[in-house]
C-alpha cells in the first residue's frame, strides 16, 4: 500500500527535481494529447518542442519570447517572497507599453539618443503606476491586492483599446486599432542582425542579476523574505509590512512596464489593442516554475517561450488550434503544483503486517 | 514550591501493567532519539520521565501516543502487544495526551476543537456545558465558545489538558502541563491528577520541575541521551540527586548579589492604558513601573492577563496613540516602531521562538540579521555582509554554549532551548541598555535554564537594565529584584522579591493585591476560587 508520509524538513533536492519533474510530466501529457487528437505524438514532440531551436533565428525568436517573460517573472517573484501577491503583471505591462508609446508619440520624428532611455523610464514608471493603485488600496483600506490587481488587468485592456481606437489611432492606419509605427530612435536596437533579438533581452538579463542581488544580497531583500517565511518575526524585528507591500508592487509593475515597453519598441514597434499578449499571466506561472529564484526564472522563462512557439508551430504544421500553448501551460502549472507535494511528503511502500512480530 | 504534605507513595504492584515498552528504539537519518528503552506504568501509578531537552522524552510519548512509530521493540497495552496505529487509535485504546505544543486548530472555538477529537459527535451546546463542568471542576476556567487564536498560551493548555479529561483516558500522558499555572492551580490540577490515579488511570508526567515531580509522582525513569540512565522514587531523592541523574552532574546554581537602586531609569511606563487590537484580548490599564539601570524587574501573573499586549506596547510591535506612555532610555518611545525602540538601546526576547524571535526556515546567522543588523554593522550601504553576520552568530553560538550545527543551521533544527540560548545571545551580546524578555526559560532544560538566568544576571551586573516577564514563580524569584503581578490588564506595585513569598504573589495573580480596583473585585474573586 502506498501512503504519503510527511517528511522531517522540505526536501532541498526534490524543490529542485520538481519542476524536471513537471516538465517531462508536460511533455509526456503533451505527447497523450497529440494521439488523442489523432497526431503522431513524436512528431507531435519534435515539431513543439524541437523544430523551434533547431536554426538561430529559432533560438533568437526563443530568447526573444522570453525576454518578457523573465521580466515580469522576477518581478513578481520579489513580491510573491513576501507574500505580496500581484496577479495584475498583464495589466502594468499594457500601461508601461502605454507610457513608452505616449513618449513616442509625442516626440514623433526626434533622433534624439535619449528618446528611447526616456522610454524604457517611462514603461518602468508606467508599470509601477499602475501596480501602485492596488498598493495603495491595500496599505490605507486593506483591500486584497490579488482582486485589486487582477481587476485592473481588464481595466488596463479596456484603456488599451479606447487608446487605439480613439485619440492615438494612426491616421494613415486604414482604421486598425493601432497607433503609427515609432522612429528608429524609438525602437530597441537589434542585439543579432538578421534576427529580432533586440536590446530588451540584455536588459532583462541585467534586470534578472539586479533581482538576485536584491533579494539575496540587499537588506530590503532579507526583510521581504522574513515577512514572508515569519509575518511575526517580521512584525517583531520591525520591518514594515505597508513598506513591503509597497516594495513588492512597485518593483513587480516596474518590471512588468518595463516587459510592455519592451514589446511596443521592440517586436512591435507600435501599441495596438493586442499588446497583452499573456506574458504577464504566463509570468505566474515562469516564477513558480523558476522557484522564486533569478536563476530558476530564466531556465523556465525559457521553456514557457518553447511552449508559446512550440504552439505556433503545432498550429503551422500539424494544423492544431492556438490554444495548443494554453494547453501545455495549464498542464505544466497543474503538474509543478502535484510534484510540489514531494517537497514535503515523500511516498512510501507501507507493508501491511504488524511490525515487530 | 508547592510541598505536598502527604508524599506519594507507589501503588501496589498489579499483575499486567498498564503500559509496558520493551527496548523501544527510534532512529532518524541524522540522530537516534531513543536507545533500547524499557519502561512500565501500572494502573494507577504516577510515573515522571524526566530528561533534559534532547532526551528523548517527547519522541518516546509520540510512539506511545502513535505520532511516529518505534524502529525497532514491542509496546504492551494491558499485557497485549500493539501496534500504535496512530493517535485516534491511541484514544481508543484509552491513551490521551497533553502536548507540549498546542494540537489546537485557530480558527475554530475551544467547543470545536474538542469536538475534533471526540470520535462521536457530540452536539456543541451538550458539549460546552461539559466542558464548563470538567474546567469548573478542574480549576482550568476557560469559556467553550472564544475562538483559539483569541487565546493565550496557558489557555490553550487548559484547552488541551480539558480535551483529554473529557475522554476518560486510562493512561494520560502530560507534556510539561504546569508551566503556565499559578501554584495555587498547579496544587488544584495535582489534586485533580491524585484524583484520576487513585480512580486507577495511568499518567506519564514529563517535567522539568524536579519539585513538582518529587510533590506528585510516584516513581520516575530518567532518560538521559536517549537512553535510560536510572529509575528512582523521587520522594526518597532529593531534587539534587534527581538533576545528577539527569545531566549527569551537579546542578548549577546562580550567583545573585544585591542589585544598585540608584541606576538611571531606563523604562518607565507611565500610565499606559491600550485597548488590545484582538476582541478577546486584555486592555492595559493605567500602567506604571520604572525599570532601573542595574535591577532586574520580574512581573508574574497567569497568562492571558495582559502579559502579551504589554510586551507588545513595549517592544513597538503595538504603536500606541501617545507618546509619554513608554519612555525608553528618557525618550519618549509610544509612537516610535521596534526598529527606532531599538536604537535607544532596547532588545527584546519574545515569548514565542520559532516564528517570532527567529525565522524556522533562515540560518542562524540570517537570524542574526533579524534585529542585529544595525547594532553589530552587519549591513553596507543597504546590502548585507554575510561574513560579518556568520561571525557575530558564531559569537552568540560560542558565548552561549548553542549547540548546533554552525551559523549555516537553520533555526528549526535546534532543540528549544538550544535556540533560546540563541536568541537570548543574540539580544544580550547587542549590550542593551534595557532588555525586555518573556518567558526566558519556558521549556527549556535545567542546565540552560540556570546558563539563561545567570547570563540575565550578569547583565544586569554590568548596569542594564531587566524586565522579566515569566509566568514561572521560582525562576521570578531566582533571579528578580523586585516583583509585579499583572491581573487582568492591571499592574500591582512592585515588591522586594525578598521581601514578600510566592504565596503572596499568588494570591495578587488573582488582582487582589493592596489597593487594587475594588470594583474589579468580583469577577477576580470567581476567578481566585478556580484558582
Amino acid at each position: 500500500m502506498l501512503e504519503l508520509e510527511a517528511r522531517a524538513e522540505p526536501s532541498r533536492l526534490m524543490s529542485w527535481l520538481s519542476p524536471l519533474l513537471a516538465v517531462v510530466l508536460t511533455i509526456a501529457g503533451g505527447m497523450l494529447v497529440f494521439s488523442a487528437l489523432g497526431k503522431d505524438p513524436l512528431e507531435g514532440f519534435r515539431i513543439f518542442f524541437l523544430n523551434p531551436v533547431k536554426d538561430l533565428y529559432g533560438l533568437s525568436e526563443l530568447l526573444l519570447k522570453a525576454t518578457p517573460l523573465m521580466l515580469c517573472a522576477i518581478g513578481l517573484a520579489i513580491g510573491f517572497r513576501a507574500n505580496v501577491w500581484n496577479i495584475g503583471a498583464e495589466g502594468q505591462f499594457m500601461l508601461g507599453a502605454v507610457a513608452a508609446t505616449g513618449v513616442a508619440l509625442y516626440f514623433d520624428g526626434s533622433e534624439s539618443a535619449l528618446l528611447l532611455p526616456a522610454m524604457i523610464v517611462a514603461g518602468a514608471l508606467g508599470g509601477a503606476a499602475w501596480a501602485a493603485i492596488p498598493a495603495l488600496l491595500r496599505t490605507r483600506f486593506n483591500a486584497n491586492e490579488i482582486l485589486v490587481s487582477l481587476m485592473l488587468v481588464y481595466v488596463a485592456q479596456l484603456f488599451v483599446s479606447w487608446l487605439v481606437f480613439g485619440p492615438w489611432k494612426d491616421p494613415d492606419g486604414f482604421n486598425f486599432p493601432q497607433t503609427q509605427m515609432f522612429g528608429d530612435a524609438a525602437l530597441m536596437p537589434v542585439l543579432l542582425e538578421g534576427t529580432r533579438l533586440h536590446l530588451g533581452f540584455a536588459l532583462a538579463l541585467a534586470v534578472l542579476v539586479a533581482g538576485y542581488a536584491f533579494m539575496n544580497r540587499s537588506f530590503a531583500g532579507f526583510r521581504m523574505r522574513v515577512a514572508g517565511e515569519a509575518p511575526d518575526a517580521a512584525r517583531y524585528a520591525g520591518f514594515s509590512a505597508t513598506r513591503m507591500i509597497w516594495i513588492g508592487l512597485l518593483l513587480g509593475g516596474a518590471a512588468a512596464g518595463l516587459a510592455g515597453m519592451g514589446e511596443v519598441a521592440g517586436p512591435m514597434g507600435q501599441l495596438t489593442d493586442k499588446v497583452g499578449s499573456g506574458y504577464g499571466f504566463a509570468a505566474i506561472i515562469v516564477a513558480f516554475v523558476g522557484r522564486l529564484n533569478a536563476f530558476g526564472i530564466l531556465l523556465a522563462s525559457l521553456l514557457m517561450a518553447l511552449l508559446y512557439i512550440g504552439g505556433e508551430q503545432a498550429q503551422q504544421y500539424l494544423n492544431l488550434p492556438s490554444s495548443i500553448s494554453m494547453v501545455f501551460q495549464g498542464m505544466l502549472l497543474f503538474f509543478l503544483l502535484g510534484s510540489d507535494v514531494f517537497i514535503n511528503y515523500r511516498l512510501r511502500l507501507r507493508r501491511r503486517a504488524v511490525q515487530g512480530h | 514550591m508547592s510541598q505536598s504534605t502527604s508524599q506519594p507513595v507507589p501503588p501496589p504492584a498489579a499483575t499486567a501493567p498498564r503500559l509496558q515498552l520493551r527496548g523501544i528504539s527510534k532512529v532518524y537519518p541524522t540522530v537516534v532519539a531513543n536507545d533500547q528503552v524499557d519502561l512500565s506504568v501500572q494502573p494507577g501509578e504516577i510515573r515522571a520521565i524526566l530528561g533534559e531537552n534532547g532526551a528523548g522524552k517527547s519522541t518516546l510519548m509520540k510512539i506511545i501516543y502513535g505520532v511516529t512509530h518505534q524502529s525497532a521493540g514491542h509496546i504492551y497495552w494491558e499485557g497485549e502487544e500493539v501496534r500504535v496505529e496512530n493517535p485516534a487509535h491511541a484514544r481508543s485504546l484509552g491513551i490521551g495526551m497533553v502536548f507540549q505544543h498546542f494540537s489546537l486548530f485557530e480558527t475554530l472555538t475551544v467547543v470545536e476543537n474538542v469536538a475534533l477529537a471526540l470520535p462521536s459527535n457530540p452536539a456543541l451546546d451538550e458539549l460546552a456545558q461539559r466542558i464548563t463542568e470538567v474546567s469548573e471542576r478542574y480549576g482550568l476556567p476557560v469559556d467553550p465558545r472564544r475562538h483559539i487564536h483569541a487565546l493565550s498560551v496557558g489557555e490553550r493548555q487548559r484547552v488541551e489538558i480539558i480535551r483529554c479529561l473529557l475522554q476518560n483516558p486510562r493512561l494520560l500522558i502530560m507534556d510539561e502541563p504546569t508551566s503556565v499555572l499559578t501554584p495555587q492551580a498547579v496544587r488544584k490540577l495535582f489534586e485533580t491528577l491524585r484524583q484520576l490515579a487513585a480512580e486507577g488511570c495511568s499518567i506519564l508526567y514529563i517535567s522539568h520541575k524536579l519539585d513538582e515531580i518529587q510533590a506528585l509522582c510516584h516513581t520516575a525513569t530518567v532518560l538521559r541521551g536517549g537512553k535510560v540512565t536510572g529509575e528512582c522514587i523521587p520522594a526518597q531523592e532529593t531534587p539534587a540527586s534527581m538533576a545528577r541523574l539527569m545531566i549527569g552532574k551537579d546542578l548549577p546554581h546562580c550567583e545573585h548579589g544585591a542589585a544598585r537602586t540608584d541606576g538611571d531609569v531606563r523604562l518607565r511606563l507611565a500610565g499606559l492604558s491600550h485597548a488590545s487590537d484582538d476582541p478577546f484580548g486584555t486592555d492595559l490599564k493605567d500602567i506604571h513601573l520604572d525599570v532601573r539601570a542595574g535591577e532586574i524587574v520580574g512581573i508574574a501573573g497567569v497568562s492571558g492577563n495582559g502579559q502579551q499586549e504589554l510586551l507588545r506596547a513595549i517592544s513597538g510591535e503595538d504603536v500606541l496613540a501617545e507618546r509619554f506612555p513608554v519612555q525608553i532610555c528618557g525618550v519618549e518611545a509610544g509612537r516610535l516602531s521596534p526598529g527606532q525602540r531599538r536604537k535607544l538601546g532596547l532588545c527584546f526576547v519574545p515569548e514565542e521562538r520559532l516564528g517570532r524571535g527567529a525565522v524556522p526556515g533562515m540560518s542562524l546567522a540570517d537570524n542574526a540579521l533579524l534585529t542585529a543588523a544595525h547594532s553589530q554593522g552587519l549591513l553596507a550601504g543597504g546590502f548585507l555582509r554575510f561574513e560579518r553576520a556568520r561571525d557575530f552568530a558564531q559569537r552568540c553560538i560560542e558565548a552561549f554554549n548553542v549547540k548546533c550545527g554552525g551559523p549555516g543551521a537553520a533555526a528549526k533544527s535546534l532543540s528549544g532551548g538550544n535556540l533560546q540560548k540563541f536568541i537570548v545571545g543574540r539580544e544580550i551580546l547587542q549590550a542593551p541598555g534595557l532588555l525586555v524578555c518573556a518567558q526566558p526559560t519556558w521549556g527549556v532544560d535545567v542546565g540552560a535554564a540556570t546558563f539563561i538566568r545567570q547570563s540575565l544576571i550578569d547583565l544586569r551586573d554590568r548596569g542594564c537594565a531587566v524586565l522579566v516577564i515569566s509566568e514561572e514563580l521560582d525562576e521570578l524569584f531566582e533571579i528578580c529584584d523586585r516583583i509585579a503581578v499583572i491581573a487582568k490588564g492591571r499592574l500591582s506595585p512592585t515588591r522586594p522579591a525578598s521581601e514578600t513569598t510566592v504565596e503572596d504573589i499568588g494570591v495578587w495573580m488573582s488582582g487582589m493585591w493592596p489597593g487594587a480596583d475594588s470594583s474589579e473585585l468580583p469577577t477576580n474573586r470567581a476567578e481566585s476560587l478556580h484558582a
